[in-house]
């Protein structure tokens, strides 16, 4: 089916289902009830998963198929928002030409950096990655201010010229839209004690990660797809079977770049602003968590890792010591503040502590994440039942 | 008969060592040529200089009109030369038959090609090719194995996959049968008998088992010290002094 | 453009080099030893300066004792506090105490660290020495980000200043030293301690590897691990003892560094990524090239950052050691002084 195998077919239709049921899924407690705060489906963070998920998935192409782990990736993430935006700005308020600029505009970017960087292998292609990476989000934040908006960021203003929209009359900023849908506009459906809100801009990411997620299992099954594992399993055997590694290596890198742009054009298509830390070092380091918490050379793991994170961040972060106290409330008053005080650390603020643990957790006994860890034990409970 | 590969004058220096010495070879086409000689001769220098592994100070190796040195190896390869390596060089990670449709792929689509778009499992002529090639080397019950978790002998009949599934018009062997059981050893002395008679393939092959070697080799060149002392048919080989006091002179 | 402004962006350079040059020191030793990329030495520099602060806190812990014969200027009775130690040792030697809170830290930070090097050592980096280069990285990533949380979540996110003692505020004026105009060359004390401290950090580094036994030892595992190994010696047991010694010098160096920048969690983030570039200008497992790279890019930043040049090319001061890392790695991929083929795959 859509040329891919049985199991493929079946897993694409799973994210199929999970994406558009989201917004239901994700709202499992009743709105007012004192778990209400753990509902992930409001439209901002459903997006996030999304646009993540779209950068985790391209990442993976380049460092779990090849090997290569790249610290630069925001870059390109940053690069395509910033087309992103000027497309909206010059151009029409539309979010396709958006969308298509920002993925060129990281294609080319990621073309030239990958080309030079790919001349070097293991570490030193990390820190070349690195140092570009690093280069680039100095130079958005300073000296580049005139395209980049400098340190308070790039956005749409009231006087763009968006000259394929014709003048505007109604004397606000234009939002970013779909052919006349406000990437903004939301359905809210009351159910029972639930509100289900379905948002036009989330189903516009929904559908760009079902395509990027297609064409990702499309090129993990190809021969290109295999002769990438092979750069990471033995790039020189590679060389003496008659392959050129680098523009393999270099074409992994390409797309993979175009898919932080993609990434980076949705997230201006949500919300028309693009700041110069979206190109930091952390930020390339959060995709790596994504990846590697997921499941490296895994289809499924990078989204999954996406959201795990993106939740964290936003749910964990939320949880404060009033709302500890009342999860610990049927304690006994010492053991309840002893329990605040151990807990507490690792949630609200500092949700990063987690975060990290998680990761360290993740990288010394699951080399294969969370997709890894489950097959796995899949694989184990399947194999006992067969003998 | 017509030259295959024709090595003038190829020397190389490592610091105080000269590992080769002006070092002159015939190859015929279609033929099983041997290099023997005993340890340190030089010999897998040899080959490595004829992959691109190596850059020779001087000489040339031409094969088929065109001289390899200075060639990258991946261009070496689709010209026609390939090699299987004497300490297995697999891709570890990937299963047996994914072993040998990559190089079944670089044979067939050049040194690089943007094919993400098809599945692999469409790739039903390469895979029968593989299928064939492990069966002739008697490995097609072990498709699907991790290449890794194979036993020694069975990545050395591996790397022979990978290089015969190329369809190569050189095939360069480096101790094909080392680490293999006499019996497994047999089988791939007929093997590759019988791709040289059927296929016409012409063979460098290096080689410590004297049994292989006389079983196979229609010519051979003793290497010694970094130089080929002598170049004739396997029967005037056994009884020649030079050869003796090479190998012996070396045992000392 | 003057002698003095050159010797000024040299001066400048300097303290940035000094602390570059320990931190891609401590990086190499690591790398050269055992052969794991730290991504964590960063955090061990920020840990290095918290020490400074923690030192700080613990020599100003108070008795409250309240005079009800004063007000404050909220009309409450006033309260004296007095530092522990003013109440030991006199209120002279204790004010002292407390001056020199930053240079008593060293006192500190070396046990602290070297605990926390062998702890991270046994406890974690082992078992990654046969795993690959890219799961080093990312698990001492991980771990720099605990580290910096459990500091953040202790120490809050706000920078908290360290002073230098007082008789090191002021600047010392290089300028009439060498028969210039007076208060054309001045530069802080401190920053001169810190060069000088520096200096010595990395002279007692190199003695201990070139005379002791054990630095003799250490120094051929680096060249053949395996080698060394079958000679019966314990190899790995002096690795450990390495990595707790270069884990002491990122924090040495991070604790001396907090009167010129005061402290917060991300400290060690910015030097971090900085160190690599230098570690990798240098040449890979050198521990000479880590210190020439770390003291010229230093300088090479400072000068970089002068108004001139940046007219000439604007942003270039926040690019150059970047560039001058791509650079290098593309035409020299070995760094300044590294030996050939190491680390290349």
């Amino acid at each position: 089916m859509l040329g891919l195998s049985r199991n493929d077919f079946l897993m694409l239709l799973l994210v199929l289902f999970l994406v558009a049921a989201a917004p239901i899924l994700l709202n499992p407690f009743p709105e007012g009830s004192s778990l209400a705060q753990f509902n992930a489906g409001y439209p901002d963070l459903m997006q996030r998963f999304l646009i993540f998920g779209i950068f985790a998935v391209g990442f993976n192409i380049l460092f779990g198929l090849t090997g290569y782990l790249s610290f630069g990736h925001a870059a390109f993430l940053g690069a395509g928002s910033y087309a992103g935006v000027w497309m909206l700005k010059l151009l029409t308020i539309n979010v396709i030409p958006a969308i298509l600029m920002s993925t060129i505009v990281a294609g080319v970017f990621s073309l030239l950096i990958g080309y030079i960087s790919l001349r070097r292998s293991g570490i030193y292609f990390s820190i070349l990655t690195l140092a570009f990476a690093q280069m680039s989000f100095a130079l958005a934040s300073s000296v580049l201010q005139p395209i980049t908006g400098g340190e308070t960021g790039l956005q749409t203003n009231l006087n763009d010229p968006r000259i394929l929209d014709g003048a505007n009359t109604s004397g606000n900023i234009p939002a970013p839209s779909l052919f006349g849908f406000e990437m903004r506009e939301s359905i809210q459906v009351p159910m029972g004690d639930w509100l289900w809100t379905f948002n036009v801009g989330y189903y516009v990411c929904a559908f760009v990660l079902l395509i990027a997620f297609y064409i990702a299992i499309r090129i993990f099954r190809s021969p290109f797809g295999m002769m990438l594992k092979a750069v990471k399993s033995n790039n020189e055997r590679l060389s003496y079977t008659g392959i050129n590694p680098r523009p393999y290596t270099l074409a992994a890198f390409v797309i993979s770049g175009m898919y932080a742009g993609l990434a980076g054009g949705l997230m201006v298509a949500m919300d028309p602003l693009a700041g110069s830390e979206r190109m930091q070092w952390t930020a390339s380091g959060e995709v790596v968590l994504m990846t590697i918490l997921g499941g490296v050379g895994t289809v499924l793991g990078p989204v999954i890792g996406a959201g795990i994170i993106k939740y964290f961040e936003n749910i964990f972060s939320k949880i404060n010591d009033n709302m500890l106290q009342s999860w610990f409330a049927f304690m006994p008053d010492g053991l309840e503040s002893f329990m605040v005080a151990v807990v507490h650390p690792f949630v609200g603020k500092g949700w990063h502590l987690s975060l990290g643990l998680m990761f360290m957790l993740a990288i010394i006994f699951l080399p294969g994440g969370l997709i890894g860890g489950i097959d796995s034990v899949y694989r184990r409970i399947f194999k006992k039942r067969a003998q | 008969m017509a030259v295959a590969l024709e090595v003038k004058g190829v020397n190389k220096r490592f610091g105080g060592l000269q590992a080769l010495n002006d070092v002159n070879l015939l190859v015929d086409e279609g033929r099983i040529h041997a290099i023997i000689g005993p340890n340190g001769a030089g010999k897998s220098t040899l080959l490595n200089t004829f992959i691109g592994r190596l850059k020779p100070d001087s000489g040339s190796v031409m094969f088929d009109g065109k001289n390899l040195i200075g060639k990258l190896p991946h261009q070496i390869n689709q010209i026609g030369v390939s090699r299987v390596f004497q300490t297995p060089e697999i891709f570890a990670d990937l299963s047996v038959i994914e072993n040998v449709m990559i190089p079944a792929l670089a044979h067939r689509d050049g040194i690089f090609e943007l094919n993400a778009w098809k599945p692999m499992r469409k790739e039903t002529n390469i895979r029968q090719k593989a299928i064939d090639v492990l069966e002739d080397l008697g490995m097609e019950d072990k498709l699907e194995m991790t290449a890794s978790s194979m036993s020694r002998g069975d990545k050395r009949r591996l790397e022979m996959a990978m290089g015969l599934v190329q369809e190569p018009k050189l095939l360069l062997l480096d101790e094909p049968t080392a680490g293999m059981s006499r019996a497994d050893t047999n089988n791939t002395i007929e093997v590759l008998k019988h791709i040289g008679d059927s296929r016409g393939l012409t063979m460098i092959i290096i080689e410590h088992d004297m049994h292989v070697v006389f079983s196979l080799a229609q010519k051979i060149s003793v290497l010694a010290q970094g130089t080929v002392i002598v170049e004739d048919a396997p029967e005037n080989i056994k009884g020649n002094p030079k050869v003796q006091e090479a190998y012996l002179g070396g045992a000392h | 453009m003057e002698l003095s402004a050159i010797l000024l962006q040299v001066l400048n350079g300097l303290d940035k080099g000094s602390a570059y040059a320990l931190i891609a020191l401590g990086l190499t030793l690591i790398f050269g030893t055992l052969g794991v990329v730290n991504f964590a030495h960063g955090a061990l520099f920020m840990i290095g300066a918290f020490c400074a602060v923690t030192t700080q806190r613990l020599l100003s812990i108070s008795t409250i004792t309240i005079d009800e014969t004063k007000t404050d200027f909220l009309g409450k009775p006033l309260q004296i506090k007095t530092p522990i130690v003013e109440s030991w040792f006199g209120e002279s030697v204790g004010q002292a105490l407390i001056d020199w809170s930053v240079p008593l830290a060293i006192l500190l930070t070396i046990p602290v660290m070297l605990i926390i090097g062998f702890v991270m050592e046994r406890g974690l980096i082992k078992h990654f020495y046969k795993r690959p280069h890219s799961d080093q990285i990312l698990v001492t990533f991980g771990l720099a980000i605990v580290l910096q949380e459990l500091i953040k979540a202790y120490f809050g996110a706000n920078q908290i200043p360290a002073p230098a003692p007082s008789v090191f505020i002021g600047s010392f004026d290089f300028g009439a030293l060498i028969g210039m105009d007076a208060g054309k060359l001045l530069y802080p004390y401190w920053r001169i301690v810190y060069f000088c401290f520096a200096l010595l950090i990395i002279g007692l580094v190199f003695a201990f590897l070139q005379f002791t036994t054990f630095g003799m030892v250490v120094r051929a595992g680096m060249a053949d691990r395996e080698t060394v190994g079958l000679l019966g010696i314990d190899i790995d047991k002096r690795f450990t003892i390495m990595f707790g010694i270069a884990a002491a010098v990122a924090g040495l160096a991070g604790v001396m560094y907090t009167p010129i920048n005061s402290p917060s969690y991300t400290f060690g983030t910015d030097f971090l990524v900085i160190s690599f570039v230098v570690v990798v200008v240098g040449g890979m497992g050198s521990l000479g090239g880590a210190v020439l790279a770390g003291f010229v890019l230093g300088i090479l930043e400072s000068f970089a950052s002068m108004r001139q040049v940046i007219e000439f090319i604007p942003g270039i001061n926040q690019v150059v050691i970047y560039l001058v890392a791509i650079v290098i790695l593309l035409v020299r991929p070995r760094g300044l002084l590294g030996r050939k083929g190491v680390m290349e795959s």
